[in-house]
């Protein structure tokens, strides 16, 4: 994973006016605090808003659309589990439910310890290799309990 | 009567000359080319099912209920995205259409509440309306999927609630708001099945709603829904009248229960707003039957005495026999009266002519005294008539846009969603003002210039503009030639071009980049059309008539008069000021602007009414107050104002008033002014009588009775029994029967009429036999004086001035919640978005003086001091702060001064050298105000005496 800063306003002031002039600032806006704070605080808002001549709500809007835009900070690791159709029928949806179960967290929450945090997304391409996944951005397939396991166990760093 | 149902074509209506003709469901149908289908249906009487469009907003195609076949074409078009072509044959209405609805409405209604007998939108319902059209039946999906039904309600505005568990995500709010009001207060949060309405994922009051009402106008189910309604169940009958706040003067429908208003809907029909509205007119009406309405006349002999309720003959025959009385004992001159901008025009000619006709004098002034009457004379100097060119529609054509000194967003809202419109089409700003407001930058709205001038030197600037214009050679010379004045032109050219009056060499006056100041000069002149808005920060200053003849100059020299998206355009302020002036309300001018001394004209009114007329102006207002304290004048009527609070130099005004021996004050209330008065007549709000308003545009709009007088008399039968008393008899039974006599005696109005105006919907003057339907646009072909009358514009600073004692200046202003002096939106839920006058504040100024935001401060200028709140402001720049006053307990005009415009007498409100500190306790005056607001309004028996 790249290394995060702390939310700062100055430096998302700075990260928001280098996108300003494009044509349609918004979502490179968006995607460059993401990059730089690995999500998107209530308290960039305003400040996206100001700085585009947009109203509050209207990035507001934006954000909320796009489930990769975050609101809060992701755990240290981002396992991203396929639940579109080719999955399902690999068994996808069992062993997602095992692994949350054994987690304790639901959909995109994030573990007690801060390790790991589950999102579904629908499709990944990989239906060859399903049930598939990303782990921090690399695609990993024929997934079953035994091989989310041991993603757990990698990214606790054990 | 019944409730006025206005036809929803469902898309906007397009002008074009081009027509074409297609066949509905059989029958042919011409229509405008860019018609939707949708609309062209409509015309020939066809509703087809829709939920997400409204004729307000441009077509979304979106809710899928609105599906029609077209022969030739695959599938299903829906019927509000598609536009008519030549010879297209189209169906509303088959069996596959009819399946395909049903099953819409299906899905719909399996996500909404069934509680339609209990809920509020019953009776007002498209949803509900929509399920009976395609004849829903059954719901095939039942009703315990996933559903929205426990979503919570959001009541946190005062005037409506948003009750997301009926919301059927149309989108009509979040485009009402981006496309009628301009505010984009409203998104779609999420997507899919999360998808809902959102201010921004907070509250509606802590969002950036501004309250405007048009997303609960455009919404189609309950989910917006007015909170009087949700109170009153769903009005009866309504009645067409014009708005009491601003001089825009929107159309309403008054939806009503019998005599209780219900809601206020703005009136698609109304030309100055054409559906929309703000949050004044829309909501703040709940003052016209507040607890605080005086309702029964009241005399008492000294100020000091509590009032008592009397008669409403003893009442009058006591003012009308002090009024002679003071006549008697200090000469005809003693006494005077003031009009009202918020009464009717027929109330202010009947003033008026009271004060003509029955006191004998021309002692009578009105409120525009203190706001535009700068503009009546520079623009009637140089153009040949005192009122804005164009109308309000004029703008939709402007490529470049000049506010001066107007803050339209929060004075005006209504035609600033309109201007906001056309920038966000492309046209370009420019925005003259000390201030940052809002129109310099807001969402999707941004000025090219801001040329933030120190407050004081508008003539400076718009000279430097001027010499732009003409050094660099951007005069339009075929138009000055043809139109205007040659020799006065000449001369003005000469003067402007001097260096003196150079960007270069005012920068250091005005405080504005000459780099700026040359490039908004050259758009101006260079851009299409151009078109000057203005408002309070021209005219109110020692020379704002000169400025107001600057402007005009400008627009004479570019050729921006006499054609659409250019003009001078004052944006007026009070619901009829345009009227008030037209109607004769100054001292020195009969109705149509007409001199006093002007024999024939003075001659006709004395064969008319039958009396003799003076031919010297009488007092201005502050002439009246001098004459006061110097003893000679001593008695005064007023009609619906309130100079105690809205008059600069309180004190002044005070004390004046004070020296008099018979106020009689006629109004909805016991406001500042009453305080010092002897006679109070219960007026009557705009709700309670007939009559018309003038707007900024010369538009004049019918007012109309909704409820009985609370008092029992309207304005004009109160002016009239006091008249009848006087011993002047006036005899009217109905308003439109004054409106008769102004159009006799008033050439401007002469085609102007009752009956007119229910046929015409309203009447932009001059209305006469040149002009039978009205002028929307002045000076076409030829000014109104003839040649346009170029003037010199010499810059001359104020007198007041800054110094160690008072470095700051202090320039006052409005809010959008409140209105003028506030008696009307205080008395509503406006106040919990603006429950106190503050202070706006550089953080630099705050800083040098350790002022903190919300700390209490001491504002002192020469005249006096009162204390109030700091709100540190990048709004302001350094050295200049700003207040409003719309709250009598906070006195700002106690610390205005007496400096006035050279030519009108209209205050200085703009420009107050003052100095700010930090205190931890009111005013003296402030002090004195409370213990006087209590002493001075006592009504009834004498409670130390019964004790």
């Amino acid at each position: 994973m790249p290394k995060l800063s702390k939310w700062d306003n100055v430096r998302a002031q700075e990260i928001i006016a280098a996108h300003a002039s494009l044509d349609g600032p918004a979502l490179p806006v968006l995607h460059a605090l993401q990059m730089e704070f690995g999500y998107i605080p209530n308290d960039a808002v305003p400040l996206v808003a100001s700085i585009l001549n947009l109203s509050r709500a209207e990035v507001h809007g934006t954000v909320t659309f796009y489930h990769d835009f975050r609101r809060t900070p992701a755990g240290k690791h981002v396992l991203k589990l396929c639940r579109a159709e080719a999955c399902q029928a690999m068994n996808g949806s069992e062993i997602a439910r095992g692994l949350l179960e054994r987690l304790g967290i639901g959909w995109g929450e994030t573990t007690s310890d801060g390790t790991l945090t589950v999102e579904g997304v629908y499709c990944l391409g990989l239906c060859a290799c399903a049930p598939s996944a990303l782990f921090d951005g690399q695609p990993r397939g024929r997934l079953d309990q035994e091989m989310l396991d041991a993603v757990v166990r990698e990214a606790r760093g054990a | 009567m019944a409730l006025i149902q206005e036809t929803d074509y469902g898309t906007p209506i397009r002008i074009t000359d081009k027509i074409v003709t297609l066949i509905i469901d059989g029958e042919a149908v011409s229509v405008p080319a860019g018609t939707s289908v949708m609309a062209a249906a409509m015309m020939r009487g066809t509703q087809i099912p829709k939920l997400c469009a409204t004729d307000s907003l441009e077509a979304f195609g979106s809710c899928r209920l609105c599906l029609v076949e077209i022969e030739g074409r695959r599938g299903t078009p829906a019927s509000c995205t598609t536009p008519v072509e030549e010879g297209m044959v189209v169906n509303t209405q088959t069996e596959r259409l009819a399946d395909l609805r049903r099953g819409v409405m299906e899905l719909y209604i399996s996500d909404h509440p069934l509680d339609c007998l209990t809920c509020s939108a019953n009776g007002n319902c498209e949803l509900q309306d929509m399920a009976g059209a395609v004849g829903l039946r059954e719901v095939r999906y039942g009703y315990g999927g996933a559903n929205h039904l426990d979503a919570p309600k959001d009541t946190s505005n005062p005037y409506f609630t948003f009750e997301d568990s009926k919301c059927i995500v149309c989108s009509r709010c979040v485009r009402a708001c981006e496309e009628v009001q301009g505010t984009f207060a409203l998104t779609i949060q999420g997507r899919g099945f999360d998808s809902r309405v959102s201010p921004g994922g907070m509250d509606f009051f802590g969002s950036e709603c501004v309250s405007c009402g048009a997303c609960v106008q455009a919404c189609p189910t309950a989910t917006l829904n007015e909170k009087s309604i949700i109170a009153l169940g769903q009005p009866e009958h309504s009645v067409i009248t014009t708005c009491a706040y601003c001089g825009v003067g929107c159309s309403f429908k008054a939806e009503m229960k019998g005599n209780t208003v219900v809601r206020m809907v703005p009136y698609k029909g109304g030309k100055a707003n054409e559906g929309h509205s703000c949050v004044k007119g829309r909501f703040a009406w709940g003052y016209a039957t507040h607890k605080d309405r005086i309702t029964k006349p009241m005399i008492r002999k000294k100020i000091t005495d509590p009032w008592q309720e009397v008669s409403w003959k003893e009442a009058v025959d006591y003012a009308a026999g002090e009024f002679k009385r003071i006549q008697a004992q200090y000469g005809r001159d003693a006494v005077g009266g003031i009009t009202s901008s918020r009464c009717t025009n027929e109330e202010t000619f009947l003033v008026q002519k009271l004060v003509r006709a029955g006191f004998g004098n021309n002692n009578v002034d009105t409120c525009a005294r203190v706001c535009h009457s700068p503009t009546g004379y520079g623009l009637k100097t140089t153009l040949g008539t005192s009122a804005g060119t164009q109308d309000f529609a004029s703008v939709d054509d402007a490529d470049v846009i000049v506010v001066i000194g107007a803050n339209p967003t929060d004075g005006h809202p209504v035609f600033a969603s309109r201007m906001k419109r056309r920038l966000r089409q492309g046209a370009r700003l420019i925005v003259v003002d000390p201030r940052r407001i809002d129109l310099v930058k807001s969402p999707h709205i941004q000025a090219d210039y801001h040329l933030p001038l120190k407050p004081g030197t508008n003539v400076g600037m718009i000279n430097a503009i001027a010499h732009v214009i003409v050094t660099e050679g951007l005069v339009n010379e075929d138009y000055v030639r043809e139109r205007c004045d040659l020799g006065d032109f000449e001369s003005w050219a000469r003067f402007i071009a001097d260096e003196r009056h150079s960007p270069e060499a005012v920068e250091d006056l005005t405080g504005v980049p000459a780099a700026d100041v040359r490039n908004a000069a050259r758009l101006y002149a260079t851009g299409g059309n151009a078109a000057i808005y203005y408002g309070l920060g021209v005219t109110e200053h020692s020379q704002g008539s000169t400025m107001v003849m600057g402007m005009a100059n400008l627009a004479m020299a570019t050729g921006n008069i006499g054609k659409p998206g250019a003009g001078v355009n004052p944006l007026r302020g009070q619901n009829n000021v345009q009227g008030s002036c037209d109607m004769g309300s100054f001292p020195h001018e009969f109705s149509g602007y007409r001199h006093v001394s002007d024999d024939a004209t003075r001659q006709m009114f004395e064969a008319f009414w039958g009396v003799p007329l003076q031919g010297d102006p009488g007092l201005r207002i502050p002439n009246m107050l001098d004459e006061a304290m110097a003893g000679a004048f001593k008695g005064l009527y007023i009609q619906g104002e309130d100079i105690a609070q809205s008059d600069p130099d309180t004190q002044h005004v005070t004390a004046g008033l004070a020296a008099m021996e018979c106020i009689v004050i006629q109004d909805i209330f016991l406001n500042e002014t009453a305080k010092y008065a002897h006679v109070f007549l219960p007026g009557s709000s705009f709700l309670e009588k007939d009559g018309t308003f003038t707007n900024a545009e010369r538009r004049i709009n019918r007012v109309r009775k909704v409820m009985p007088p609370l008092g029992g008399l309207a304005d004009w039968e109160v002016t009239m029994a006091l008249s009848n008393a006087l011993g002047f008899a006036m005899h009217y039974k109905h308003p439109s029967e004054i409106m008769d006599e102004i159009a006799r005696l008033t050439p401007s109005f002469a085609g102007v009429s009752y009956d007119k105006l229910d046929h015409l919907g309203s009447i932009q003057w001059p209305c006469n036999d040149a002009a039978p339907n009205g002028t929307p646009m002045m000076h076409v072909d030829r000014f109104v004086r003839g040649k346009g009358k170029f003037m010199i514009t010499e810059f001359v600073p104020t007198e007041e001035r800054t110094g160690p004692r008072f470095p700051l200046i202090l320039t006052t202003g409005r809010i959008l919640s409140q209105y003028n002096v506030g008696a009307q939106t205080r008395r509503t839920e406006n106040s919990r978005w603006h429950e106190e006058d503050v202070l706006e504040i550089h953080p630099f100024d705050a800083e040098n003086r350790g002022v903190l935001d919300g700390d209490l401060v001491s504002l002192e200028s020469r005249s006096g001091e009162i204390a109030l709140r700091a709100q540190i402001s990048e709004r302001m720049q350094p050295g200049v702060v700003y207040t409003t006053f719309h709250h009598a307990k906070t006195g700002a005009n106690v610390i205005t001064t007496d400096y006035s415009d050279w030519a009108t007498n209209c205050p200085e409100y703009k420009v107050t050298a003052v100095q700010v500190r930090r205190t931890n306790r009111p005013s003296d005056w402030q002090a004195r105000f409370f213990e006087e607001d209590f002493a001075l309004k006592r009504i009834g028996p004498d409670v130390d005496a019964a004790e």
